[in-house]
Order: C-alpha cells, then structure tokens, then sequence
C-alpha cells in the first residue's frame, strides 16, 4: 500500500482515477482534431513555410543573404542557435535530474518537455548546418575516415566539441524519451479501434506486453539513461558556451562561461517549457495534471536560474575591471552604453529585473502573469545571446574594422522559421503522441486501490466519503505496482 | 661495353635471371605464397580489375576546351610560365614605367619597372589596375560611323576614305584635341597630319590643368625634387596622391622619412590645403586654409621668407614657423603650390628662388612633361566651335564633353562642327556625338613612346595583340596624312637618334627606359613669367568672396582621377579613397562644424550649385576639411564609360570656374538640403584610434633623436616574476622553422597610405569587386586594406575627471584638424594563429614555412576564423562573386571570356561559402622557391617579394625570409628590435609575422593621451 500525505498537496488533483488518467490523455490522440488544434497548426505550418522559402534563399545564393559582414560573421544563426539549445535543456533536467532527485511533479510535465528539449534541439541544429558556407559540405566535421587523403576533423576546435554535445544530446534525449513512450504507446495500441492506428501504434510499442519484467527492465533503463543523461545537462550548454570561451574576442573570452550558459539554458528551457505547458494545459483540458503548484515549482527554478544569470551579468563586468584589460572593459562599456545599449537593456530587464517578481506567491501562482513571464524570459534570454554575440563582435580590437549589424529578412524569416518548425513538430507531437506519460502519473496518484482517493479536501470538509470510483480491469500498460514501496 | 641496368643485373642474381626474359611476372595460384617476385592470382585479379576501372574513369575526362596549340611555339613562351616586358602606363596624366607580366600570351599584371629613373619600380594604384582595362568589354571593338542616334561598324578602310576626303574639303581649322601627350613621335605624328592639313592646330588641355604652374615656370613644369628638401611647403598641392607626378614624389618623400638610429633626422612637412588630402593626411604640421585664402598665405610667405616685409591678409604662427624653418634650410627646402592661379604659382617661383632651393630640389633643365595643357588654348577652341570657325575636329582620347569645365558648350560645339571624330577608346560622352569613331587601341596593345621628363625617355611595346578590331591612334592619323607606315616602323625611325644600332634599339625595349631626346619639345606654352611684385598686387586686388560664402575645392582622387578615363575599371572605383575611405562615388565632404549647423547627417543629399550648374551628392563630413568650405572629386558622374562606370556619382567639373588665367578649381557654391539619403559606401566606419597604442604607435622626432628606445611602448603582461614580454607566457608549443620563415616589416613612416598595395594584391590575387551596396554592407573582399585613424581631441587622461563613458564617446570624434596615421593590415601570419585552432574541419594551419594558410576546399564556412581573427583580415565569399548576377555589373571580368584573362592563374577563384585571406602571396614563394631549386640554391633575398610590397612606391613594406639572417627583412628587424619595431596587438600573443616601425611625427604627436604614456614608463622603470 501507498502512503500518502493527507495534508500535502496532491500531484494530480480532481480525484483521478487510473482509469481517468488514461481516459483523459488517451483521449486527444483518438479524439478527431479539435479546431483550436488545427488553427494552431495551420499558423505553425505557414510559418514552416516562411523557413522553407528562407532556407532556399540561404543554400540557392549563399550567407550574403543574411545581415552579415566581415566584422560580425555570426549574429542571428548562432544567436538562434543558442538560444533553441538553452531551450533544450529543460527537458533533460525535468527527465533526468528530477527523476534522480526523486521529484515526483515531474512526471506530468516531462513527457512534454522531452518532446520539446528534442524539437528545440532539432530547431537549433538547423543552423550550425545552414550558417555554413558550404552546408552540403557539413558532413566533413565529422571525424570519419574519407577519401580525401589524410584528413581528420579539428579537435581543437569548440565548433568540433559542439558536433559531438549536440548529437550525443540529441541521441540520448531521443532514447529516453522514445523508452517513456513505449508504455503509453502500448496503452493506445490496446484501446485502438482503427487498424491503421492499431497498426501504427503497435509499430511504436515495439509489442510491449506490460509483464513485470518488462516494467523492471524499464525502470532500470530509465534510471540508466537518467544517469547517462545528467552530465549532459551540464556539458551541452558548457560545451556551447566555449564556442566563445576559447576565442580571443574581448567579451566572448571568460571563463564564466560555462555555468553561466548552463543557468542561463536551463533558465530559457523551463520558460519554454512554462509557456508551452500553459497552452497545452488550456487546449487540451489538462489542468488537473498540470497544477497551479507544478507552474510555482518552474517559476521558483526559473526564478533561481535567472538570479545566477544576473550574478554571471555583474560578475563578467566586476572581471572586466578587475583585469585592467583595456579592449576588455571596452567591450563590456559598449555593451552596455554604446550603439546596442537598447539590446542590453532589454537582457537586463527580461533577464534580471523581471524574473524577481516570482518572489510574489501572486504572480507565481497566477497563470496569466506566469505566461507573460516566460515570454518575457525567452525574449531576454534571445537577446542576451545576442549581446553576447554581436556586441561583442562589431566593436573589438581594431577600431577600423568596428562595424554595424543588421538583419536582413532572411535573418528574421529562418528566426520566425524555426519557430513554426518547432510548433509544427510540437502540435503533431501533442495530437498523436500522449502528452503526459500516463504510466509515470498513474504512479503518483493519491489513490490505493484498498481506499480509493486518499486525500480529499472536500472530504474532509463534507465528511461525505466522495463516491468510489469503480474500478475496471488494470490495462496491461497500467503499472500498478501494489509492492512498490517509495 | 655493356651497360647495367640496376644492382641486380650486375650481381646477376639468380632470382634475377629467372624473372629477366619473361614479359610477364610469374603468376601463381598459391596464397601461402612468399616469393616477391610472383604476384598471387586474386591479387593480380584485383589489380587488374581496378587497372581497367581506373583507365576507363581517365578517360571519360571532359574535354579540354578551347585549347589552341601553338603551330609555331614563340621561343620565350612556355605554358604557364610568366613573362615579363617592359613598357609604359601614361593615363590621364599619369606616369608609370611598367613591366608587363605575361602569361600564356595575356597580360596579368601590372609591377613597377625598376629600371626607371623615375618612378623606381613604384607604381601607382590607378597603373595597377589598368590590366583591367585592357579587357574593358566596354570598349568599342570596331570603327564606326554615326548613323541616327546610335553607330554603326564600318570597315576601316572605308571609314579612312571618308574622313581623308572630308578632311580634304574642309576648310575651317582642324583641330586635334587630346590631353597631355608626352610622346615625342606621337606628336611627330600629329606635326606630319598638320603638314598634310595645314589648318591644323593640336590643342591639349588636362583635366585637372596647371596652366597657372607652366605660365609662372616659363611654359614648363619644373622638376621637383623632394628628397633633397629638409622642409616642405605646401601650398594646397596634394604631391603625394595627384599632383603632376606623385609616384616619383612619394618615392622622393619617402626617403626623407626614412629614419633609423644611425639617421635620426627626417624632413618637416607643413601642409596648407583646404580639403583633407593625402599629401595633408602625412604632413607634420596641417593647416586647413580657405582657398580664398591661399594668394595671401603665399603672399605672406612670400614676405616673410624674403623679408620684404609687405602686409599679409594671412596670419598664422604656423605659416611664419615654416618661412623661419625655410630660411634656416636654404637650398635644402622646396615649396609648391597646387593652385592654377599663375599669380600664387609665380610667387611659389620667387620663394623658391630666393630660398636658392632652384637647382636642388627645383630642376628647370629638366622640365617633366606629363602636363602641358593650355587652358586659353582651349577655352579658345570651344567658342571657335561654337562660333562655326571649326572645320573639324578629332578628339584624340579626350572626352572634354564629360571632363572640360566648359563641357556643355563643348556639347553644343560639336553639333556645329561638319566634321567630327572621335579616336576614343569607346563611345563616350564625347565620342557618341562624333561622326567617326575610330577607337586607338589600347596601350597594351601599342607601340609608343614617352618622355616623361626632357631627357629622360620610355618605351611602351604591345603585349598582346588587339582584342578588337581597334587601330592605334598614330597610326590613325598617319593613314589620313597619306603616310601608310606600320607605326611600329615610324616609331623605330624616329628613334634613330637614340637608338642607332639595333642593339641599342633591343636594349631600349628590354629596359623600357632609356635617356636621350627623341625629338626636341617646345614649351607647352610661351608665356612671360610674373614678377613677384606684379603677382603680390593681382592677388591683392582679387576680389574676395564673402566670409559667409561657401566656397568649394574640385580635387582630384587617388584612384580615379579627375580625367574619368579609368571610369570603368571597377577595382578603382571599389578602391578607398585613401582619406575617407569612401567607394563608388563622389560626395561633398563637409568640415564637422557645417554639418551641425545645418543640421546634415552623412549620407543626406544636398544640392550643390555654382555657375548655373547644379548636382546632388550625398554630405560626408570629413575631419580636416577647412570650416566654411567643401570639396568635392572630379572624375565622377560618367554616363557612357561603361557597365561598372555609369551613373557613379555626380559630375562636378562643371562647377569649375573657367577664368581668363585659367580653370580654377575652387569656387563659390551654394547649398540647399533636399528630402533624399544616399548612403556613402566606406570600408571604413569607425575613424579614431580609441586611445589604442597596442594596435598603432607613433611618437616624435624630438624623442626619437633623444632615445630611440623610448619610443615605442611595449606592451607587459603580469606574471609571477613580473612584468613580462607576452611572448613569454603560453601555453603553446611554438612551431619549429627549419627552412624558412617569411615575414614582413612595414614601415609606418614612410607608408603615406596611397592604396597602391590595395590594387596589386587585388589584381595578383583574383580579388573579387563587390560593388557599392555590398560595401555598404561592410563585404568589401580586400586581402589589404589601409586603416586610416584620425586624432581625437580627448583622450584617456579624461577617464578621471569625465568618467569612462564618455570619454569614450568623446573619443570616437575626430579632432576637426586631426592628425592622421596609415596602417596597412592584412593577415599578419600569427605564429599562434587564433583562427587555426577553431576551425572544426582544419581548413586553415600553419604551414612549416610560418604562414597561415587557407586551404580553399576545405572550407565549410563556419566563419569562426573571421570573428576570432583580432585583426578582422579574413574575408567570406558572401555570395558567388563570379556567377551571381548581381555581380555582374560590378565583377563583370570574372563572367566572361575576355576579362577572365586578366585572372592569375595561379591563384584559385574561390567559390562562395569559403573563407579567404592574405596568403603572403604563396604563390610568389613558391614560384621563387621552385627557380632558385632548379638551379639547385637557396631562394636569394629579394628574389621572392610580395605583390604589396612590389608595388609600393615608397619601400615601406619589405618582405623576406626571417630564418636568413643577412636578409633585408631580417637586418631590418634586428636594426629595429626594442627601438621601432612592434608587434600589433601584442598583449594577446598571437605572435603575429608582420612587423610594424613606429611612426615618428616632426611635429607633436596629438595621437596619445601624453600623461598615459609617461606613467606606463614609470612603471615600466620601476619594473
């Protein structure tokens, strides 16, 4: 039998039952599109259509396309990229870290947030390939045997570290994700009723029978890959962070780099994360998964994440000055005074002065003000890239080469590009993929089979036991687990 | 006797016998097998079916196309060999001993002629680029005859037959325009069509004429000699960029800025000008003055260096320290003027001959020749046109329609001329309203001569045969005397007299050069010299504009020109004016002040109007311009030079004033805002220093003659032990050089910054054009560039008193006189090479030689190189320069046939998405590398050099091998070691292979915050 508080806050409220959970999830993947899910996709969809028309321009007549000059040779393709990997990061923390910690409120959200840590990952990888000169050449960053003579990949180079952070990322979030999904997928497999979807979702189940070696072999695997995948959450956005740490580029050159990019991911993936949440939660009716008290605990991280950002935003100017470095400070002086001041305004407002707020329990709690937050969060956390990107490029050591940056419409069209790549990805995901990992919610309800709901505050209020869910037959997807003891 | 054809027929090995008569090596069935001489069969199976595949693939080879061979193979010609020939470059004024480098029979470049006692192997940006030209496809290509509003081709012979029958019945003047012509048998020529023609009159005049100079020297331009003159005075002349001969004059400069510790002394150089030249941008001493004002500045020069005491309108404490700095270097100083007012230049005269500098540095017996122009000649011309007393009228590569002040009445003169030719190598402004156009070949396509100076002669020889069917001018008008003779053979005749022999004749064309007088030249004009008095009185009496009146300078540009004849050759149009930096297109450069009380921001178009004439140009507001005047380029504004060259600009000649003493080139003007914006195109944005001496360094000649240990500061890191040299502290594991290790050394004070460099690495390294949008956009392709900082008024010491922030701010503004320094950037060879280390695919690496090479198929593009470079020298091919449509206005030889021959084909086109850079011009070194080891030696010192540092005129870049101790480079370095020489940017260790000697000023140095500087060496003495 489960203990259970009967004072703390359930994770899942509204008295769900094991069968709710599967009603209520499986559902959206077998219901017909509702019509708010195709407006949203048709918007999504046109702006995949502005990505596809900007990635010809881009690959047809080369990177002069974009706003670029010989002074600033990165603006908005690293800046972007950046900032879709920082995105990222939530979701492996929410999988993997949590899951470690034992953080059971994770469970609702991190089926989601894996699914958003791979299109975020799938979105940035677009453009190390894209801002390439040559993209049809990227393959050779690979350090593969070839026919080229002697030639071996750079490892020196961060941008070679990138290629191997990036993939091994991307492949070990996909497996874990992919593991999550297996159960549920068996769980639609089983309530289908179509044979396409019979067939398709058996196809994704890989003919899991829910026995309970199968469980077992997938709790280990999911602690194993939570284990793989932890240091990943530190090394991406490190790795990431010393494409600019080694350059010799006043501003890009520090050593806080490392740490300060991983709070600054983590900080932009859980206002992502929050902002997707948010509209899944309303769209789909999941507000008795998604809690008001899941939205606070990702508000306080948030909160936490952009405190240690502000401390790295202080302390990159304390060094500045600390280190006598002339072209150094400069860099830092114009950062904040010189002809982008306004981009650095906006990071310090988004990304330090706003984030405080939560301080407040009502705007951690309010839902509207949540939302506006986080899109405030990826906005400075975009501009903070670019900060550190461009006005630390167009003003470095020669001053005649200092040069302005602007984008082109090309900029702007793969920018506003991968975001319908992303939403695209992230609404089929949501229509045909369960979005909250029933088995893992299942585990948390505040239900024992003898008891039924064990806590109910109108129960306590009413003294009126709240009518005994029946029980239908376990699914073989259900785990159930009667011996489990946590 | 038997001859053995290796060790093992010798020793007569018996596996050897065994395999000797067999055709084919044993073929065994075994794979245990061990012997060596037999091939096992599957291997054999293998080979042989790898053979077959690899044979088939060879020849399934494309076919090479358009390949000629040579029936009878020129005996110096080898494929893929260059050769070099001398000749001569004499365009729009300018004078250039060339050798022409041949490749496969097509000229590729332009260098310098050492051979010449004139321009000493220098040459000018605007020669450089003129291999270009060759391949202009907007050249006519055919004679033709005006036929409606267009021409039509018209067989030579019977174009000849017209005009020699219209010519014959005319009966007015004929006159022949042309500028400047400095060929003695060209003009031999123009004298025999004159006796054929009696009528004939030939009328020369220049586009940036100096009529006043020849009239106040007796008809003549004295010859100047810079490198004799302790003190220079310029009087608004821009010597070193435009004026008369500035590459002979850069040179001649350039050595009295030499400066070493066994030499600690250089010439002073004050500079009065109006507009910011690059003569004023190297000065010691500048003083921005009126044009209005410049009589009475000579006037009280004239005073004060004579002691005649009259009073001066013009007072200036620099004015009376240069005439105090003159008398004290009597014989040893030189002054000149660039004004066309005969008065001022007769007063330059007098100075000095009073200061005896006549026969110094002044050399009347040797005249140079390269102007000769007569203003009244040809204001005289235009009314008679325009009055009907013109029969006809032949315009020998002269376009006075587009480049005469008096252009428009030229237009209306030509319509009531009966006959009109046009000799011009394209329908130009001028030809397009001619009757007959029969194009002169290009000079690369010609025989000539030239005595650029009285006495001293050159020779042009035809490197390739005419692309088009075009005829030499000469020739041209001998056919229409009745003389039918090759010109070649004209020239031979007329240079009997020099060259008797054939040898001499052989020697003559061998070198290029040669001395003599081909045929005696008159003057270009009679004209009686103005006594100092008289011209005291006219300029006092001139009338004056109003204080309040604006009042422009027409100048001339570097590259281009004022004359517009290399209009459309895009690598001069995309070259930075060496001041401002600015491409494609003229402006009206502003003094700051003018700006803000209008209210003009840089780029705002306003109207510029004088004589009835008005254009639009956008403002730039350019430091050192005079307050209460602006200048505006000539040379700009073509309509018909051809795809690259229309529509650039706005024409300005017009503005000029045409005075009974002449054109003068500086005028009132009035200025009227309108709504539109033209951005200014400069490749240059940002335009101080920032206080930044790690990156260029000067000092003073004071300093340098008490300590020339002092005057460089180097930069210290802080380690453990102390203050370090960076070099010290690193994490690297250095490079080992065994064999070579190139470098080079640039000296910052005989730089002057002309741009010459800029153009011969762009033509010897493929450069791409991009055009004015893409400059624009800050893409500009230069492998070399010349930062150009101007001086600001506030500095570091105010970091206590006003705070960092802004006296940052304030230092991005220039002072409004500033003082300038040149530094020529390119890739600076870091033997720790930020960009090696981050590219992921190891496209760019350190070759054994201690270059930093670029390994084009390799690049994928990520540009991380060029953001980690700290001297922003790598360049990215944005786009297809060589197929991009876009391009093709601007880029155009690269898409066709014809101006693809002038590429080197040593050097790939890169293709777009990779990354290129200075490549120390490796395919120099290599070409050095590979003759000195096919005569089994060591590459010589001097052998291998560099495309920008062939081409400078004033030596200031020297290129070697750093491993070879008894080079130039590294005598130099050594020399300089501790006292000059530094490294840009040192405190980051990088390492860098490109040296740079600090810039001594004559004068004090505004560049640096002076307390800054001394408490570094404090605590550079207390360390």
């Amino acid at each position: 039998m489960q203990h259970v508080s009967a004072v703390r806050e359930p994770l899942v409220t509204g008295g769900k039952t094991l069968h709710d959970v599967t009603q209520d999830i499986c559902y959206q993947v077998e219901a017909k599109p509702n019509i708010r899910w195709m407006a949203a996709l048709s918007v999504a969809l046109f702006f995949l259509g502005i990505f596809f028309y900007s990635v010809y321009r881009t690959v047809w007549f080369g990177i002069g396309e974009w706003g670029l000059n010989k002074t600033v040779n990165w603006a908005w393709d690293i800046t972007n990229f950046v900032w879709w990997v920082g995105i990222g990061h939530a979701g492996t923390l929410i999988s993997a870290v949590l899951l470690l910690f034992r953080q059971k409120w994770r469970s609702s959200i991190n089926r989601a947030a894996e699914a958003m840590t791979i299109f975020a990952v799938i979105c940035a990888a677009m453009f190390p390939v894209l801002h390439m000169g040559r993209p049809w050449l990227a393959y050779w960053v690979f350090p593969f045997q070839n026919t080229f003579g002697s030639l071996w990949a750079n490892f020196n180079s961060p941008l070679l570290w990138d290629v191997f952070a990036i993939s091994t990322y991307f492949t070990v979030s996909l497996v874990f994700w992919y593991i999550g999904l297996i159960p549920d997928f068996a769980t639609i497999r089983d309530r289908a009723k179509g044979t396409i979807a019979k067939f398709s979702y058996s196809m994704l189940s890989f003919g899991w029978t829910g026995s309970a070696k199968a469980w077992s072999r997938y709790e280990t695997v999911s602690l194993i890959l939570a284990g793989v995948s932890t240091p990943l959450v530190l090394s991406v956005h490190t790795i990431v962070s010393m494409d600019f740490a080694t350059s010799v580029v006043p501003g890009w050159h520090t050593t806080i780099f490392p740490p300060y990019f991983v709070a600054g991911a983590i900080f932009s993936g859980f206002a992502m994360v929050l902002t997707l949440m948010l509209i899944t939660r309303v769209v789909f009716r999941l507000e008795d998964y998604i809690t008001l008290e899941h939205i606070a605990l990702m508000n306080k991280i948030m909160m936490v994440t952009g405190s240690i950002v502000g401390v790295a935003y202080i302390t990159e100017f304390f060094i500045a000055w600390y280190s006598q470095v002339e072209f150094e400070q400069y860099a830092f002086i114009n950062r904040a005074t010189g002809p982008y001041w306004w981009a650095y305004a906006a990071m310090m407002t988004c990304n330090v002065i706003t984030p405080q707020l939560v301080w407040l329990r009502r705007v951690r709690y309010s839902i509207p003000l949540t939302f506006v937050l986080s899109i405030i969060v990826n906005i400075g956390m975009w501009f903070e890239r670019f900060v550190i990107i461009v006005t630390s490029l167009h003003r470095d050591y020669l001053p005649s080469s200092w040069a302005m940056f602007s984008p082109s419409i090309i900029d702007i069209g793969l920018y506003l590009g991968t975001l319908g790549l992303f939403f695209t990805l992230f609404l089929l995901f949501a229509k045909f993929f369960p979005v909250i990992n029933m088995a893992e919610v299942k585990t948390i309800l505040k239900y024992t089979v003898d008891n039924g709901p064990t806590y109910n505050p109108q129960k306590a209020a009413h003294a009126t036991p709240a009518p005994q869910p029946a029980i239908h037959g376990a699914p073989a997807s259900a785990p159930v687990n009667y011996n489990k003891h946590d | 006797m038997k001859y053995w054809k290796g060790i093992e027929e010798l020793e007569n090995a018996p596996e050897f016998m065994q395999s000797a008569f067999a055709e084919f090596m044993p073929v065994k069935e075994s794979h245990a097998s061990t012997d060596a001489t037999s091939a096992p069969r599957r291997d054999f199976l293998k080979l042989m079916g790898f053979g077959v595949a690899a044979a088939t693939l060879a020849s399934c080879e494309t076919p090479v196309r358009k390949a000629i061979p040579y029936l009878n193979k020129p005996e110096e010609v080898d494929p893929a060999i260059s050769n070099f020939y001398a000749s001569t470059y004499f365009n729009g004024a300018d004078y250039n001993a060339v050798l022409v480098k041949s490749r496969d029979g097509r000229p590729i470049k332009l260098e310098g002629n050492p051979e010449s006692p004139i321009t000493n192997g220098g040459l000018s940006a605007r020669a450089q680029a003129a291999v270009l030209s060759l391949y202009d496809g907007g050249r006519l290509q055919h004679f033709a005859v005006k036929s409606g509003n267009g021409h039509q081709q018209v067989e030579p012979a019977v174009l000849d037959q017209a005009v020699r029958a219209k010519l014959a019945a005319t009966t007015g003047r004929i006159a022949i325009v042309s500028p400047t012509i400095i060929s003695p048998t060209t003009k031999k020529a123009i004298a025999e069509f004159a006796a054929r023609y009696p009528n004939t009159t030939h009328v020369m005049y220049d586009a940036q004429s100096v009529t006043g100079l020849l009239q106040a020297n007796g008809g003549v331009v004295p010859s100047y000699n810079f490198s004799r003159a302790n003190i220079i005075v310029s009087l608004g002349a821009d010597f070193l960029g435009t004026w008369i001969s500035p590459v002979e004059y850069s040179r001649q400069y350039a050595m009295t800025r030499k400066i070493s510790r066994d030499k600690r002394s250089m010439s002073r150089h004050y500079q009065f000008e109006t507009a910011m030249t690059l003569t004023g941008s190297n000065a010691d001493i500048r003083v921005p003055v009126k044009p209005s004002e410049m009589g009475a500045a000579a006037v009280a020069l004239y005073n004060a260096v004579t002691g005649a005491g009259g009073a001066s309108a013009y007072k200036n404490d620099k004015l009376t320290q240069a005439a105090r700095d003159l008398n004290a270097n009597r014989g040893a100083s030189l002054v000149v003027s660039g004004s066309n007012d005969p008065a001022v230049q007769a007063l330059v005269a007098a100075i000095n001959q009073a200061l005896g500098n006549v026969g110094t540095t002044v050399d009347l017996a040797a005249p140079s020749n390269v102007r000769q122009g007569d203003d009244a000649r040809m204001t005289a011309l235009v009314n008679d046109m325009n009055n009907g007393s013109v029969g006809a009228v032949i315009f020998y590569n002269a376009n006075p329609v587009y480049n005469h002040p008096l252009g428009a009445k030229v237009k209306s003169g030509i319509a009531k001329v009966p006959l009109t030719i046009s000799l011009n190598d394209r329908l130009d402004e001028t030809g397009m309203l001619c009757q007959y156009a029969a194009p002169d070949s290009h000079w690369l396509e010609s025989w000539n001569d030239f005595e650029p100076k009285r006495g001293f002669l050159s020779l042009g020889q035809p490197v390739i045969t005419p692309l088009f069917a075009t005829r030499q001018g000469q020739e041209t008008l001998l056919r229409w005397a009745g003389n039918n003779t090759g010109y070649y053979q004209y020239l031979r005749a007329a240079w009997r007299g020099v060259t008797p022999t054939d040898a001499a004749w052989d020697k003559a064309v061998h070198d290029g050069v040669a001395t003599g007088t081909a045929l005696a030249a008159a003057p270009a004009m009679t004209a009686a010299a103005m006594s100092p008095a008289a011209a005291v009185a006219q300029i006092g009496g001139a009338g004056k504009p109003a204080a309040n009146a604006i009042e422009a300078v027409l100048y001339e540009k570097v590259g281009l020109g004022a004359a517009g004849c290399e209009s459309n050759n895009p690598f001069l149009q995309e070259l930075p004016d060496p001041v401002s930096k600015a491409t494609w297109g003229n402006y009206v450069a502003v003094p700051r002040k003018m700006a803000v009380d209008n209210q003009w921001e840089q780029g705002d178009v306003i109207k510029v109007t004088a004589n009835g004439y008005s254009i639009e140009l956008p403002v730039l507001i350019q430091p050192g311009q005079t307050n209460g005047t602006v200048s505006i380029a000539l040379g700009y504004g073509r309509t018909l030079a051809g795809k690259a060259g229309d529509q650039v600009g706005a024409n300005a000649a017009p503005l000029a004033m045409a005075t009974a003493n002449g054109m003068m080139y500086n005028t009132v003007v009035t200025l009227a805002k309108t709504e539109a914006k033209s951005p200014i195109a400069q490749t240059q944005t940002h335009h101080t220093i920032m206080d930044r001496k790690s990156v260029v360094q000067e000092n003073t000649l004071a300093q340098y003659i008490k300590n020339p240990k002092e005057v460089t500061e180097y930069e210290k890191v802080m380690t453990p032990d102390g203050l370090e040299k960076p070099s010290k502290v690193s994490l690297w594991q250095d490079y080992q050089y065994n064999n070579h290790h190139w470098g080079m050394a640039v000296d910052l004070n005989s730089c002057i910054g002309c741009g010459s460099c800029v153009i011969g690495c762009q033509t010897e390294n493929n450069i791409a054009v991009v055009g004015k949008q893409e400059v624009i956009n800050r893409r500009e392709m230069h492998w070399m560039r010349i930062d150009r900082y101007y001086s600001s008024d506030h500095h570091k010491d105010e970091f206590e008193t006003v705070g960092k922030v802004g006296t940052y701010t304030a230092m991005e503004d220039p002072s409004d006189n500033p003082q300038v320094i040149f530094q020529p950037m390119m890739c600076q060879q870091c033997n720790h090479a930020p960009c090696e280390t981050v590219c992921p695919v190891l496209a760019t690496t350190h070759s054994s030689e201690g270059l930093n090479q670029m390994t084009y198929n390799r690049c994928i593009g990520t540009r991380y190189c060029a953001n980690n470079c700290p001297y922003k020298v790598r360049r990215f091919n944005w786009f297809s320069y060589y197929s991009n449509e876009k391009f093709e206005t601007v880029n155009g030889h690269m898409f066709t046939d014809l101006g693809r021959m002038v590429l080197n084909p040593d050097v790939t086109v890169r293709a777009r998405g990779v990354m290129e850079k200075c490549s120390f011009c490796i395919q120099r070194i290599q070409l050095g590398k590979l003759e000195a080891k096919k005569q089994k030696r060591r590459p010589m010192d001097g052998e291998i050099v560099s495309a920008c540092a062939q081409s400078c005129p004033t030596e200031a870049i020297v290129f070697g091998d750093m491993r070879d101790p008894n080079s130039r480079l590294s005598q130099l370095l050594r020399r300089e070691d501790g006292e000059r020489a530094f490294h840009a940017l040192e405190s980051i260790n990088v390492q860098p292979n490109v040296t740079y000697l600090t810039k001594i000023r004559n004068a004090e140095s505004e560049f640096f915050a002076k307390e800054e500087s001394e408490s570094m060496q404090h605590e550079e003495a207390k360390s």
